[in-house]
């Protein structure tokens, strides 16, 4: 984690801004600072303008939504006059169901998911990390195969499937394989974080008689909380933005969850309620928002250590 | 190291194991398996299991209510026919093509331009991040399907410097270039491996080459470029798998048709309508089965190609 926060000390040493009383310039050194001032200046100034251009349609978004309909389609600034909360309570009671009925159909696929990957995919990774068995190698090679592999290549059968034993319209599709440690990167996530819990801690506990499970439970799990971390938090964003389960299994609008209902709205609404869709889609975004203000070291460390999106 | 650099040097490692492996191999079977069983259960229920099913399926004509009937190769022969699925080939190959490296192209920039020791980084960091973590929500499809519609926000801008803009998303000529717009703009998460990578390098490296008088620019190409090119290669091979799968942004930007006149009528879009819409699953199975080998094909290319250009410092 530090290592991306903080920065290597020779690369700061080789940034002599000048302005910090410590750091004295070495003489001679006065033009190369200059220049070097200049560089960062017009390096900040591209990265304003592209984080600037970058975040805009966001906070426009925020911005339209605080706003009379008709305004949406003619200002293009983020100046508001008075705070329009219409678009809201429109948008709130606009489908079926109240859009929290929908928040809280997500919110229980959410919890599930995160159960069934943590519980799932840690076990399978203290296998691969820490036990010996034959096949491992192979089955390995397969866990790592399946990260890759495109969903659509199982998603018919598991159609099937699931619409045989009368799961269609229901959770569990999009739960239960969850359970079965399906999402795989968060087993190699795992795995990679176990491989770095020194082994003489197992060993410990191995001398005073604990078996597996209890130096699973007792040691490796205490240890490896980052790593649960991340996955909850990857989790959580993954399903609550998963939109292909949800359209395939989910008809019922009893049964929608967020992205699916937000879909409904688009398909129902003719192009004068904007507002009220821009102000559902923004309710539909802040728990993701919130998850990114709060989680985001562990995102980060997630995705550069195994390339996760 | 990464999911795909595990994956080589496990291939990469062949020969008889000695008799000390092959001892300690079975030590933990009866604890191990029972650790791994959720995990099995999963690849033989939901991954395996119907793996060989919609390849047995892509044999047959099957719409749910009757039983499955064989055709033998009757679905591939109609793919091969069916120009609907030709132009969704197009449509797929030219966002994943265009779209891929684009994206890749502004992650190293932007990660190039914050790397060196820059004050502010995770305040940069989190802006270019955010993007990409909203980026697949229909939230965020539905506010592209705003920006670049007649009356959207970009033709909005480009009124106020006089230039009356296009229906982005109506015209078949722009419409996918808007939605690989979006997937540019999630350039964060790639950027963010970029950094790690960047990180990773030596800084000797570099104090070696400017005692012997490199410039910034040959410092790039000798030393950035060779040293990172394995996080290239790898976020280059992620980046491929996942855009050939990309499926809501056009479902919502289009209002799930694919339109205007199947310009973005994405190959994941179409299986999607031959399954579920029509419920021809034995030609959907076929897609599927045929999106497979399409990513594979692309996936070996980039592992045959990276002996030629990526470089591995161990």
């Amino acid at each position: 984690m530090t290592k991306l926060q903080t920065l290597p000390a020779a690369s700061s040493e080789t940034r002599k801004t000048g302005k910090s009383p410590r750091r004295r310039e070495s003489p001679g050194s006065l033009a190369f600072s200059r220049s070097a001032r200049i560089k960062g200046l017009i390096k900040h100034a591209i990265l304003i303008l592209v984080g600037g251009v970058m975040i805009y349609p966001l906070l426009w978004m925020v911005v339209s939504s605080l706003r009379p309909n008709d305004l949406i389609f003619r200002e293009p600034g983020l100046w508001l006059e008075n705070l329009e909360m219409s678009n809201y309570t429109d948008g709130w009671s606009a489908l079926t169901h109240p859009f929290g009925h929908y928040m809280i159909n997500s919110a229980i696929v959410v919890l599930g998911s995160i159960v069934g990957n943590l519980v799932s995919c840690s076990m399978a990774a203290y296998a691969f990390a820490r036990l010996q068995f034959s096949g491992k190698k192979l089955f390995f090679g397969i866990m790592l195969l399946t990260i890759m592999l495109p969903f659509h290549v199982v998603i018919v059968p598991q159609y099937i499937l699931f619409s045989q034993i009368g799961w269609v319209n229901t959770f569990w599709p999009l739960i239960v394989p969850k359970l079965l440690a399906t999402d795989a990167f968060f087993v190699f996530l795992m795995v990679q974080f176990i491989r770095g819990i020194p082994k003489d801690l197992d060993e410990a506990a191995r001398i005073d008689g604990a078996g597996h499970p209890r130096i699973f439970l007792r040691v490796i799990l205490p240890l490896m909380v980052p790593a649960l971390a991340t996955t909850t938090i990857f989790t959580f964003i993954w399903t609550w933005n998963d939109f292909f389960g949800a359209l395939i299994y989910l008809t019922d609008p009893d049964m929608f969850t967020v992205p699916v209902a937000l879909r409904a709205f688009v398909d129902s609404q003719s192009a004068t309620s904007w507002g009220s869709l821009f102000a559902m889609s923004i309710v539909s975004l802040l728990p993701v928002f919130l998850v990114f203000l709060f989680g985001q070291r562990f995102l980060i460390k997630g995705i550069a250590t195994t390339g996760i999106k | 190291m990464s999911a795909i650099g595990e994956l080589s040097t496990i291939t990469r490692r062949k020969g008889p194991m000695t008799k000390e492996e092959k001892k300690a191999n079975g030590r933990d079977n009866k604890a191990a398996y029972v650790f791994l069983l959720p995990w099995l259960l999963g690849l033989a229920v939901i991954t395996v299991g119907p793996m060989l099913m919609s390849l047995y399926l892509s044999f047959t004509d099957y719409n749910l209510l009757q039983p499955p009937e064989w055709v033998g190769l009757d679905n591939f022969v109609r793919m091969f026919g069916d120009a609907r699925l030709h132009n969704s080939l197009r449509v797929t190959f030219t966002y994943v093509l265009v779209g891929v490296p684009l994206q890749l192209a502004v992650a190293l920039v932007i990660a190039l331009v914050l790397d060196k020791g820059l004050r502010g980084l995770p305040f940069y960091r989190s802006i270019f991040y955010l993007p990409s973590l909203l980026g697949g929500s229909v939230a965020v499809a539905i506010l592209w399907k705003q920006i670049f519609g007649t009356t959207g926000l970009v033709n909005q801008v480009l009124a106020m410097v006089g230039i009356e803009g296009p229906g982005w998303i109506s015209d078949p000529n722009t419409a996918l270039g808007s939605i690989i717009l979006l997937h540019v703009w999630t350039f964060g998460s790639p950027m963010i491996i970029f950094l790690a990578g960047l990180r990773q390098i030596p800084v000797m490296y570099y104090e070696a080459a400017k005692v012997d008088g490199a410039t910034t620019l040959q410092q790039f190409w000798r030393i950035t470029l060779p040293m990172l090119s394995p996080i290239i290669f790898f976020n280059l091979v992620l980046q491929i798998i996942g855009s050939f799968q990309s499926f809501t942004q056009a479902f919502i930007v289009s209002g799930g048709n694919g339109g205007p006149s199947d310009s973005t009528m994405f190959f994941t879009l179409y299986l999607y309508q031959k399954g579920f819409g029509q419920f021809d699953m034995g030609y959907a199975s076929a897609m599927a089965w045929f999106l497979l080998v399409i990513i594979g094909v692309f996936t070996a290319i980039n592992f045959i190609a990276s002996k030629y250009w990526v470089f591995y410092d161990d």
